[in-house]
């Protein structure tokens, strides 16, 4: 989902976006990131959704410097980063959001992201 | 900077203005962390009684448990507050996880619906709570979503937090690595079961709630 697309929508839009492309066993690739109360509305809205079906998500903000977004920054890095935030929104993020029953954990480290899916059976 | 500079004169104004009232201390964290465990270690330390039960199976507690009117002492100092130990936020809750751990499917469906419930009122009491605990398990990865959305959610609201890396006395803890998570956050080393590092603890908490 490219920035443009969801840049505009309010937080409820987006995030009946996130979850019905969720709900269709897709995993999600969203240019930009969430607000922090985008987060936890998120989860607020999984858990409500949460059915037989459907054991919710996982989701994973991957930060521009690779880290968690929160290592120590020269000021002009950190300047030039606002700057660029401000006048053309936090693209340079990237979130994965995924259903619970593909995508077993998304593990996080700080300069690596392990995507773990869960195993299919396959029929022969 | 606009914002931090509001909220810095809104605080420094109602404690002009409004009544000292109880401090709500809130303890927040995923699933198994300890919280309920740590939130039982204070109360049977100054009450001499437990807050909640604990389980190895997750989400034991799952609707928010408030205990007032807790005084702790450090040195000369003394601290009142209401405890406030919150459901483990979770962005997924599957029934089958808790067959695992030998309980009947009723309960195990059961336990999912109370728990959904539980992580919503966790993330609903985020707006009533003053100060809060982040409790993590110092055994698991602590780059995970729940926590960077637990953290980013107090920090945007201006909560003073103290991280608490739990489980210090088990061999898989690394502490370092909760403390390069969050660089700017005081964390603190734990056994909440033990009572390893407690009265350290209980400074801490001093510490936070002058903030």
């Amino acid at each position: 989902m490219p920035y443009r697309e969801h840049s505009s929508l309010t937080t409820d839009e987006k995030l009946k976006k996130i979850l019905r492309v969720t709900k269709q066993q897709k995993i999600l690739l969203m240019q930009g990131k969430l607000k922090p109360n985008e987060e936890a509305r998120l989860i607020e809205e999984t858990m409500s959704q949460i059915t037989k079906e459907f054991a919710g998500i996982s989701f994973c903000t991957i930060a521009p410097n690779n880290g968690n977004g929160k290592e120590k920054e020269k000021i002009t890095t950190k300047l030039k980063n606002n700057l660029y935030n401000l006048t053309i929104g936090k693209r340079d993020f990237l979130t994965i959001i995924g259903p619970a029953s593909i995508v077993r954990e998304i593990r996080k480290n700080p300069t690596k992201i392990d995507l773990l899916l869960h195993q299919t059976k396959r029929k022969k | 900077m606009i914002k931090k500079l509001k909220s810095f004169l809104n605080r420094f104004v109602k404690k002009l203005f409004k009544k000292k009232k109880t401090i709500k201390l809130g303890f927040y964290g995923p699933p198994n962390a300890g919280k309920t465990t740590l939130a039982n270690k204070i109360c049977q330390d100054w009450l001499g009684e437990d807050m909640g039960t604990v389980s190895k199976i997750p989400h034991e507690t799952r609707e928010i448990k408030v205990k007032e009117k807790i005084v702790i002492k450090s040195g000369d100092k003394e601290l009142e507050f209401n405890l406030i130990d919150t459901p483990g936020i979770a962005t997924k809750i599957d029934y089958e996880d808790f067959l695992r751990h030998k309980i009947s499917k009723t309960q195990a469906r059961k336990r999912a619906k109370e728990a959904t419930k539980g992580v919503i009122e966790s993330i609903r009491w985020l707006d009533n709570v003053d100060v809060v605990i982040v409790v993590l398990d110092s055994t698991e990865n602590p780059y995970s979503q729940v926590n960077l959305t637990i953290i980013g959610n107090l920090a945007a609201r201006d909560i003073p937090v103290l991280i608490v890396a739990n489980k210090v006395d088990l061999r898989r803890s690394n502490i370092k690595k909760v403390e390069s998570a969050f660089p700017q956050y005081k964390v603190i080393g734990i056994s909440a079961q033990k009572g390893k590092n407690i009265e350290k603890f209980y400074k801490e908490v001093f510490e936070l709630v002058k903030r």
